[in-house]
């Protein structure tokens, strides 16, 4: 009995030999788990930002009589740093769908302008930190000044990450151009960049416009 | 005993096919997901929403002079219904994509995330206000009014 149904192959089920469950595992294409297993490590990222935005709430008023959000946040920089990080992400999308086209020249001016709105963005964000530890208000000066470098600078480092795997892609997809496994890869850093934007909608939420507001 | 393993198997069938049949049409729902990519009109209505969404909290803090608990409350209003949209119009999250499991992982992200931020938020304001001043110049308690009913019974129960 047991050979009887360990022999018998699941691909012609026309046969007389029949079986009770799928011996082998039905046919899974390459990658085809990977959009949720990125899906997943973009969860787990999310429960870090969670913890982070956290400490923010708990410290973010622990100013230890040093500055305060309204004496160092410009809001016309944040304003601009919002509006890169959402012109990099419609340009991504761009990007996608040139490639769904097939499309080489096109999806790769699109992915340079993504890169280019995000190195922006990252610049816009060093100015800002350099500013803000130039007049003093550095990581160690107040514990919600700790936390402010912390999680922004946690999201800004994402970005970064982003930027170099942006990069590592469009030469990726210079070399072997958009096979299979470029495109997946390309999806994965799309689903991590818009996931970055969405995380930047909590920071420039809770950590300025609510810093202004207090 | 292989007789019966042998009705079992020809009762198990159709089911088997049936199974097959579902495994291939998830595999086809999987990759028709998987590679949607949304469609120009779907990332500009997007873009656009987010740029409305985006534009309104910042003019409301920056120039408005609306009432503060209102502005706070627009802001975030504003936040939520922003991430909505981006998880709808550029994620491409819906209750289909890989067969509901993407879906199922953002709730319970949701939920630990929604347990973190309002457990410490919640804990850490007790513990502040029990650290008040007010509390030994007076031994009433804290100074602040407790927004939680029966809260002090419970902090002392931690």
């Amino acid at each position: 009995m047991a050979s009887a149904v360990n022999t018998a192959n699941p691909a012609d089920t026309n046969s007389d030999e029949l079986v009770f469950y799928l011996q082998d595992e039905h046919e899974h294409a390459e990658g085809s788990s990977t959009a949720l297993g990125f899906w997943v490590y973009l969860m787990s990222d999310c429960l870090i930002f969670a913890i982070l935005f956290a400490i923010y709430g708990v410290l973010g008023s622990s100013y230890a009589a040093g500055p305060g959000p309204q004496d160092l946040f410009e809001l016309e920089l944040v304003a601009i740093n919002t509006a890169m990080l959402l012109f990099s992400s419609i340009t991504y999308g761009f990007a996608m769908l040139q490639m769904d086209k097939g499309n080489v020249r096109t999806t790769q001016l699109w992915l340079a302008i993504t890169g280019v709105f995000g190195l922006a963005f990252l610049g816009i964000e060093l100015y800002e930190f350099h500013h803000l530890i130039e007049i003093g208000a550095t990581p160690q000066r107040s514990a919600f000044l700790s936390a402010f470098f912390t999680l922004v600078g946690t999201h800004g480092l994402h970005v970064t990450f982003g930027i170099i795997w942006l990069v590592t892609l469009m030469v990726q997809v210079n070399m072997h151009g958009l096979i299979p496994a470029n495109r997946r890869r390309l999806m994965c850093l799309s689903m991590f960049w818009h996931f970055l934007d969405v995380i930047w909608i909590g920071v420039f939420t809770f950590v300025y416009l609510m810093g202004m507001l207090r | 005993m292989s007789q019966h393993a042998h009705t079992a198997a020809a009762n198990a069938g159709n089911q088997t096919k049936t199974a097959e049949k579902h495994a291939r049409d998830n595999a086809e729902d999987l990759h028709d997901e998987g590679h949607n990519h949304g469609s120009y009109t779907s990332y500009i209505t997007g873009f656009v929403l987010s740029v409305i969404l985006t534009a309104i909290p910042f003019w409301l803090v920056m120039h408005g002079t609306l009432d503060k608990n209102w502005t706070v409350f627009i802001v975030m209003a504003a936040a939520v219904v922003q991430i909505v949209v981006h998880m709808v119009f550029f994620l491409h999250m819906n209750a289909k994509s890989e067969a509901g499991w993407s879906l199922m992982a953002l709730f319970f992200t949701l939920i630990i995330v929604v347990i973190v931020l309002a457990g410490s938020l919640w804990v850490m304001f007790h513990l502040n206000a029990n650290m008040m001043p007010g509390m030994e110049m007076d031994g009433q308690g804290p100074v602040t009014s407790n927004p939680v009913p029966g809260g002090d019974a419970e902090q002392q129960s931690q």
